[in-house]
């Protein structure tokens, strides 16, 4: 039982980073309708930025941290500037296309300029494990506790009450009557990339400092399984986007505690596909009926 | 009344064929294509056979698949385990077969649940499910785990390679010609429309994902048979998606444009293998630049066809 508990406590960590980057996805789905599938990327270009600026340049944790968010919210900024706006009208596959496109371009040039070598990151903060009764519990786990907690209650903050907020709620409903409101939809949607790759950059650094690696093609399979929680938990919602999140991660920590951690990405494409068949709207997701 | 195939379009498909093999054959004999250019050439013909396949699934049935390489996996373990066993050419062939068997049963497993999903949601669940091939390859003994298979006999010659070749692109144009591809080009045209129209559109889109696979898993069996070598890392995302560079880069919906861009993207390849990070900058780069300035690819839908050449010599013969 005490080992039950602890592996939920595990896949908690590892879902709540899980979590942070499937909001990116979910919150550009639910306005563009687009798979960003250069988000995971995104995500490996704040860890690389909160890497530089810890060993390199010797920042604190929240520093690096705050500069990490700027960095990948500017990057998202520039992405969907340069690569989805002039595709905005343009069918579905084109543009996941051109996502795959700007995905390669984020790898390769990071592997280009920094070398394909796994990077180990260095202790920024201490590593103290506290002991709960029948489990333990690291300090890394609780930084990656509070700030994933934080940084969500600030986006739902942001996205219910705020005039950007409501400006990028009505434009997923409908984008002509948004504008005909008098909303500005290229900056509503600049502004939701904005916010999505910031979350993705803070999921950087925290799976940097949890798993103490990284490289440059790490953005792949967590993009992806964020991607598979983004679509569990209902693409477009922002609830949704959080439990999906936690629960890929927790199920990929009880295939890697109780069965073989060889088939810990089995397990998150598997999941997909029992979605894709049952419900394809996801847990929380609204039923849309097809129109011609 | 049948048609014949003894018309002068397909002789003249013939002869281009045979001028082409005759002309690499002899190359090779004199020894100016060497054991080192025969590799990207080996490649290059492997290539047009994925490439041509999945454009029958993306191109002519617009269904967007991401999971390619699982089904040529499935092609190169099934060839490589058998061939491994029976070290002749019925342990190809046996091989080749098994694979259809594996492949078409998987093609039928992923595509019935899943190609009732939209485009961007098939791409992702063929992406995932070519994974899972991938992983499960990787878990097996009889596949000898993430070492990969070694040692298998070189059994596809020139002419075996470029037999399949030939088979990849006669059947992939032709079934683009047939009431099934038609149907197929109607529902990635507007696939609501098309089943208004009476196509049964869950049964076409099924058929064309099976015979991609199938050619998918064909030129697998012949990748495996020529490089002595399969390992699951040959076959990631990452091979899926430079199936997909070809055929965006030639023009989806056009066989003769998959061809020349894998034969164009082969020969960058061999140029460029010392630069690889630079390399896949440049495709990434190129998808993004493709996508917003020339979506159709750079030859859209435009096919080398005799039948239009042919046409045009004898309206200009009865002109003069």
């Amino acid at each position: 039982m005490s080992q039950f508990l602890q592996q939920v406590i595990n896949g908690l960590s590892l879902g709540s980073i899980y979590a942070l980057i499937a909001l990116g996805y979910t919150m550009v789905y639910g306005i563009i309708k687009l798979i960003n599938f250069a988000h995971g990327d995104v995500y490996m270009v704040g860890a690389y930025t909160a890497f530089i600026c810890t060993a390199w340049l010797g920042f604190g944790f929240f520093p690096a941290l705050i500069a990490s968010m700027v960095v990948c919210g500017l990057l998202g900024v520039l992405i969907e500037r340069l690569a989805y706006k002039p595709l905005r009208k343009a069918p579905r596959i084109t543009a996941l296309i051109t996502a795959i496109g700007v995905s390669y371009v984020l790898e390769y040039t990071m592997q280009y300029f920094m070398g394909s070598e796994v990077r180990t990151y260095p202790n920024v903060l201490p590593k103290t494990i506290y002991q709960l009764g029948p489990v333990s519990i690291t300090t890394h786990q609780i930084y990656i506790f509070a700030i994933t907690i934080v940084l969500m209650v600030a986006l739902q903050f942001i996205i219910s009450k705020t005039r950007m907020g409501r400006a990028m709620r009505a434009v997923s409903v409908d984008e002509q009557a948004a504008e005909l409101m008098g909303i500005n939809v290229d900056t509503t949607i600049s502004f939701t990339f904005l916010l999505g790759s910031a979350l993705a950059g803070a999921a950087g650094i925290l799976v940097g400092i949890y798993y103490n690696t990284i490289n440059p093609l790490m953005g792949l399979t967590p993009g992806l399984k964020a991607f598979v929680a983004a679509v569990f938990g209902g693409i477009g919602s922002i609830p949704g986007a959080v439990i999906g999140g936690l629960f890929i991660g927790i199920a990929e920590t009880m295939v890697v505690a109780y069965g073989s951690s060889l088939y810990r990405d089995a397990i998150v494409y598997a999941i997909l596909i029992v979605v894709l068949i049952v419900k394809p709207t996801g847990l929380l997701g609204k039923n849309q009926r097809e129109k011609v | 009344m049948p048609k014949s195939i003894f018309t002068k379009e397909n002789l003249c498909w013939v002869i281009l064929s045979a001028i082409l093999f005759g002309v690499l054959t002899l190359l090779m004999q004199v020894g100016i294509i060497n054991s080192y250019y025969k590799i990207t050439l080996f490649n290059i013909c492997i290539n047009i056979m994925l490439a041509v396949s999945l454009n029958l699934v993306i191109g002519i049935c617009g269904q967007f698949s991401l999971g390619h390489a699982g089904f040529m996996c499935i092609g190169a373990y099934s060839a490589g385990v058998i061939t491994k066993m029976i070290p002749n050419y019925g342990g190809l062939l046996l091989g080749i077969l098994a694979g259809f068997a594996i492949s078409a049963v998987a093609a039928l497993i992923v595509s019935v649940p899943t190609l009732r999903l939209k485009g961007d949601y098939l791409a992702i669940a063929t992406l995932g499910f070519a994974e899972i091939i991938r992983i499960l390859v990787q878990n097996m003994t009889i596949t000898n785990g993430a070492a990969g298979l070694s040692g298998i006999p070189a059994l596809t010659t020139w002419p075996i390679l470029i037999l399949g070749v030939v088979i990849a692109i006669v059947v992939c144009s032709n079934v683009m010609r047939s009431a099934p591809g038609r149907a197929c080009l109607a529902i990635q045209d507007d696939e609501i429309a098309a089943e208004a129209m009476g196509i049964n559109t869950t049964k076409y889109k099924v058929l064309a994902f099976v015979i991609g696979a199938l050619i998918a898993s064909l030129a697998g069996a012949l990748f495996a048979c020529s490089f002595y070598v399969i390992k699951p890392s040959q076959f990631t995302f990452n091979r899926s998606i430079d199936i997909l560079v070809m055929v965006v880069f030639g023009g989806m919906g056009s066989m003769t444009s998959s061809v020349l861009a894998a034969i164009a993207i082969g020969l960058l390849n061999t140029i460029l293998q010392n630069f690889t990070d630079l390399r896949m900058i440049i495709y990434g780069l190129a998808l993004v630049i493709m996508m917003i300035f020339k979506p159709n690819g750079l030859l859209g839908k435009r096919e080398l066809s005799f039948k239009k050449i042919l046409a045009k010599r004898e309206a200009g013969k009865e002109a003069s």
